[in-house]
C-alpha cells in the first residue's frame, strides 16, 4: 500500500471543521512555516521537494514560484486554479469537499512564501456546494487566527477569497482564468508577459493548481527532501488519480508514482479490473486532452518496459508511442467502447468550450466536431481521416492557449493508434451503426494478469 | 554626456528573410518587418498598430523564429504571433523562406474562410477588403468545407453602420475602436467559440460621434456603412484627397467619388490598410465628416489619393487599355469553336467605359451601347 499524504485523513468524521482538522494535527506547516523559516526558505523547500505542478503541464512549481518578478511597492498574489473542468478529471473536487482546510492551510503557507497578502480560489461555478464548503473552511481559519492581520505574530497579513467561475472550459487556462477573475471575458492572454511578471491586474502573480497547493502542507511539514524520496525519479510524491470508465472501483485514488498502469487498473487496491470480465481497449491515461492509448501500448512502452504510473513513464516515446499524466482523470475503455464515437465526443466538448478568440482553434474545432459525426453516423467519406489529420496538425501549436492542442492531441492520437477502427466506419457504415469495431488487436500481443 | 550616450538604448539587429534591419528596443517584429516592407511583411488581419491592445488573434501574421537572440541562440519551438513578440538583438526570423510558415498560413486561411460566405459580389467591401487580398494571396482554389456555413441575423448598429456577423472573422478590432475611441461601450462579443458574434449589447445603437471609424478598421465587410450600402462598386469610384476644418477630428479624409458625387468618406489609409497618423496621432474622423457632409463643395479637395498600381482601385485610372486580341480564329484557320463562355462576352460589360460614366451605369448605357453596335 502506497504512502498517502493528501487523502490520509480525508474520511476522519467532521474531518471539514476546523476542530477536528486541528486536532488531527491541521495547521502545523503553517506554524512552522511562519515561526521558523523565511519566505525564501518555503520555496527553496518546494524546489527541493521536486513537487511538478499537478494541473496538467507538470512544471516544476518551485522553478516557477522563483520566476515571480518582486519588484518593490506592487503587490503580488496566488491565486489558486479550482476550476477543474477537464473531461475525466475529479480529484480537485474531492480533495475540496471533504478536506478543505488542507488546501486552505497550503495556500497560507504558499502565500508566505510569495508574498501574496490578497490570494484567491478560482472555483468553477458547477462547484456551487464547495465553494460554500471553502468559504467556511475560511471563515473558521480566519476565527482561529490563520488568516487575517499578523498570522502567528510574524506580521504576514493574509486574506483569501473565493471566487465562482461561470461555467467556461477556458477558464481553467491560467491567463483566462485571471481575466475572469478581473470582470472580464475569459479570453486567454497572449503571452509573453507571463503571469509571474504580469498577471492579475498587472501584478506578478502565481496560478497553481489546489492539488500543487495542498501537497505544500506534507512538504512543509516533513521537509521537501523526505518529500522528494517519495515516488520515482522527476516524480516525486503522491498524485491524486481521477479514475473512472469500465472499472469495478471508480473513484480518486492517491498513489506514490511507483506503481505499474496494469497495477493501477486491476489491483483491488486501485480501480478493481474492468467490470463483466471485459477486455482492456484503451485507456486516456490523463484528462481529456492528453492522448490516447491502446491497451498494448498502456501497459507496455514501446521499449517493452512496464509502463508505470508517473510522469516520465506514461511520457515515454513522445506522442507516437505515449502519453502524458496531464491531470489524473483516468478513463479506461472496455472493448465494446467506440473510438471513433468517443473522439466525437471529445471534439464536441471541445468545439463548445473554445473561446473563439484566434481562428485556427475556433474554426477548426467544429470542422473536426462535424467531420467526426459524419465519420460516426456512417456519412463518413474515405479523404476525411486524413482531412481530419491535416485539420488537427494546422491547429495544433498555432494558438494563442494550449486549447487548441488540447482539442488536436486527441484526434490525432485516434488517428495514429486507431486508423482501422476509423476506416471501418468509411468502409462499413452500417455495421458501424449496427456494432462497435471490437477489440480486435489493440491488446496483442499482452497477456493480462490480475494482481 | 557619456552617461547620456549610454542611456539611449542602442538599436536592435534582427533579420527577417535574410534582410537585416536595425530598431528601437520594444518594436514588434512585425513593424520591422514593415520597416523593410515589400514581401517579407506578414499579413495582418487583426493587429492595427493605432489600437492598443489588438494582435495575437488571427494568427495569419505567424513567423519562424530560428534564433532567439544573440545571447540565446535557441530557435523559438512554435510560430509565433510576429504582431505581439518583441524583437530581440540578434533574432533572425524566416517569414516567406520558411515552409512551416507558409503551410500554417495557408491553413489559418482555409479556416478563416470556411464559413465566410464569400459574398463578395455583392459586398460593398470587395475590392478592399482584406480577406480577399489574404485569400488570393495564400489560399487555395476550392474548400475542403462540405458543411453549411454558419449564419446570423444582420444588425443594425446605430442609424449608419450596418453589422453583417456573417462576414467577420472576429478580429475584435471594433471592440478595440468601441472601447478606446467612444466614451460608452455598449459594443463587444457575446457567445464563444465557433457561435461568437459581435454584438451590441443588446442591439443598443452606439451614441458617439466617433463610432463610424470601425467601419474603416473592419478588415471584411462585416461593418459597413449604410450611407454607402450597394451604392457603386469601390473600382468605380475616384478617390481624392480633401480636409475641412472640422471642430471635433482631423478632418483630413478620401473622398470617394463617381463624377462629382460624394459617394463616401473614409479615413484616409497607409499602405498597411491602417490610419494614417498625423503629428503621431492617428487620424480618426468623427461621424459628422463621415456621414454628413456628402457634397463637394463641404470639402477643400487636395487632389487625387495615391492608390497602390497593383490595387483594383486603381482600374479606373487606366483608361481607354486594348484589349488582347483573340487569337483562337486565326490559329484555327477560321474555325471558331466555343471554348469558354466568355462573361465579358455576353453581358457585354466590357464594351462601356463605366469609370467614365457620371453616375452608376444602367441598362439605358447598355440599351445606347448595343443599338450603336449594331
Amino acid at each position: 500500500m502506497g504512502r498517502k499524504l493528501l487523502l490520509e485523513k480525508a474520511h476522519i468524521e467532521n474531518i471539514r471543521s476546523y476542530e477536528v482538522y486541528r486536532k488531527e494535527g491541521g495547521y502545523r506547516s503553517v506554524e512552522k512555516a511562519l515561526k521558523t523559516l523565511t519566505p525564501d526558505q518555503v520555496t527553496d523547500e518546494v524546489k527541493k521537494s521536486g513537487l511538478r505542478g499537478r494541473g496538467g503541464a507538470g512544471f516544476p512549481t518551485g522553478m516557477k514560484w522563483s520566476f515571480l518578478t518582486k519588484p518593490e511597492g506592487v503587490p503580488r498574489y496566488l491565486v489558486v486554479n479550482a476550476d477543474e473542468s477537464e473531461p475525466g478529471t475529479f480529484k480537485d473536487r474531492y480533495l475540496m469537499e471533504f478536506i478543505p482546510h488542507l488546501l486552505i492551510e497550503g495556500m497560507v503557507t504558499s502565500s508566505y512564501a510569495l508574498g501574496s497578502n490578497r490570494s484567491y480560489i478560482y472555483i468553477r461555478g458547477e462547484y456551487a456546494w464547495i465553494a460554500h464548503i471553502l468559504e467556511q473552511a475560511i471563515e473558521e481559519a480566519h476565527q482561529h487566527g490563520w488568516l487575517g492581520k499578523n498570522i502567528l505574530g510574524s506580521g504576514f497579513d493574509c486574506n483569501i477569497y473565493v471566487q465562482r467561475g461561470a461555467g467556461a472550459y477556458i477558464c481553467g487556462e491560467e491567463t483566462a482564468l485571471l481575466e475572469s477573475l478581473e470582470g472580464k471575458r475569459g479570453n486567454p492572454r497572449i503571452k509573453p508577459p507571463f503571469p509571474a511578471v504580469k498577471g492579475l491586474w498587472g501584478c506578478p502573480t502565481a496560478v497553481n493548481n489546489v492539488e500543487t497547493i495542498a501537497a505544500l502542507v506534507p512538504i512543509i511539514n516533513e521537509g521537501g527532501e523526505e518529500y522528494a524520496k517519495i515516488g520515482m525519479g522527476k516524480s516525486t510524491g503522491t498524485k491524486l488519480i481521477s479514475a473512472c470508465g469500465n472499472i469495478n472501483k471508480p473513484g480518486v485514488y492517491e498513489i506514490d508514482m511507483t506503481i505499474s498502469v496494469e497495477e493501477f487498473i486491476y489491483s483491488d487496491e486501485y480501480c478493481g479490473g474492468i467490470p463483466q470480465g471485459k477486455k482492456l481497449k484503451a485507456c486516456i491515461p490523463g484528462g481529456s486532452s492528453v492522448p490516447i492509448l491502446p491497451a498494448n501500448l498502456l501497459l507496455k512502452t514501446a521499449k517493452g518496459e512496464a509502463r508505470m504510473m508517473n510522469y516520465e513513464s506514461l511520457a515515454d516515446g513522445g506522442f507516437a508511442t505515449g502519453s502524458m499524466m496531464g491531470s489524473g482523470g483516468f478513463i479506461v475503455m472496455d472493448d465494446t467502447q467506440c473510438v471513433v464515437k468517443h473522439t466525437y465526443t471529445l471534439a464536441r466538448f471541445y468545439r463548445h468550450e473554445s473561446c473563439g478568440q484566434c481562428s485556427p482553434c475556433r474554426e477548426g474545432t467544429g470542422w473536426m466536431e462535424k467531420i467526426l459525426w459524419n465519420l460516426e453516423t456512417g456519412k463518413g467519406r474515405s479523404g476525411d481521416i486524413d482531412l481530419l489529420w491535416d485539420i488537427q496538425r494546422k491547429i495544433e501549436g498555432n494558438t494563442i492557449c494550449p486549447l487548441g492542442d488540447a482539442a488536436a492531441w486527441p484526434v490525432a492520437a485516434a488517428i495514429r493508434h486507431f486508423r482501422d477502427e476509423f476506416e471501418w466506419h468509411v468502409t462499413h457504415p452500417e455495421e458501424a451503426q449496427k456494432r462497435n469495431y471490437g477489440l480486435a488487436h489493440y491488446a496483442d500481443p499482452l497477456s493480462v494478469s490480475v494482481a | 554626456m557619456a552617461d547620456e550616450i549610454k542611456k539611449a538604448p542602442a538599436p536592435l539587429k534582427v533579420t527577417i528573410d535574410n534582410i537585416t534591419v536595425e530598431v528601437p528596443a520594444g518594436t514588434t517584429i512585425l513593424k520591422a518587418a514593415r520597416q523593410i516592407g515589400g514581401e517579407v511583411t506578414p499579413p495582418a488581419m487583426c493587429y492595427y498598430s493605432k489600437l492598443e491592445g489588438s494582435g495575437g488573434k488571427c494568427r495569419t501574421c505567424l513567423v519562424e523564429v530560428a534564433a532567439g537572440s544573440t545571447a540565446d541562440p535557441r530557435p523559438m519551438p512554435k510560430l509565433v504571433a510576429s504582431c505581439r513578440t518583441n524583437v530581440m538583438d540578434g533574432m533572425v526570423v524566416k517569414n516567406i523562406t520558411s515552409e512551416r510558415v507558409q503551410e500554417a498560413r495557408a491553413g489559418v486561411v482555409e479556416f478563416l474562410l470556411l464559413n465566410h460566405p464569400l459574398d463578395c459580389p455583392v459586398c460593398d467591401q470587395a475590392g478592399e477588403c482584406h480577406l480577399q487580398d489574404l485569400g488570393y494571396q495564400h489560399g487555395k482554389e476550392g474548400t475542403r468545407y462540405q458543411f453549411e456555413r454558419r449564419t446570423f441575423e444582420k444588425e443594425d448598429i446605430g442609424p449608419k453602420i450596418q453589422l453583417h456577423m456573417n462576414r467577420c472573422i472576429l478580429c475584435y478590432r471594433c471592440t478595440y475602436v468601441a472601447d478606446q475611441l467612444t466614451d460608452c461601450r455598449v459594443h463587444g462579443v457575446l457567445d464563444r467559440g465557433d457561435h461568437a458574434n459581435i454584438s451590441t449589447h443588446i442591439s443598443k445603437a452606439i451614441d458617439s460621434n466617433f463610432s463610424g471609424n470601425m467601419i474603416d478598421v473592419c478588415p471584411v465587410g462585416a461593418l459597413t456603412d449604410k450611407t454607402f450600402r450597394f451604392k457603386n462598386r469601390v473600382w468605380f469610384t475616384k478617390p481624392v484627397d480633401a480636409h475641412r476644418d472640422c471642430p471635433e477630428c482631423c478632418g483630413k479624409v478620401t473622398l470617394w467619388q463617381r463624377g462629382d458625387e460624394v459617394l463616401r468618406v473614409t479615413a484616409r489609409k497607409d499602405e498597411w490598410g491602417e490610419i494614417q497618423s498625423y503629428d503621431g496621432k492617428p487620424g480618426w474622423i468623427c461621424n459628422t465628416c463621415r456621414f454628413e457632409k456628402k457634397a463637394a463643395a463641404d470639402w477643400v479637395i487636395e487632389g487625387p489619393t495615391v492608390v497602390n498600381r497593383h490595387s483594383v482601385i486603381s482600374q479606373g485610372h487606366y483608361q481607354g487599355m486594348q484589349m488582347p486580341k483573340e487569337t483562337i480564329q486565326d490559329v484555327m484557320s477560321g474555325l471558331n469553336p466555343r471554348l469558354l463562355m466568355d462573361i465579358h462576352d455576353i453581358s457585354e460589360v466590357n464594351k462601356i467605359e463605366l469609370s467614365q460614366l457620371p453616375g452608376a451605369a444602367t441598362s439605358a448605357n447598355y440599351k445606347n451601347e448595343s443599338t450603336k453596335s449594331e
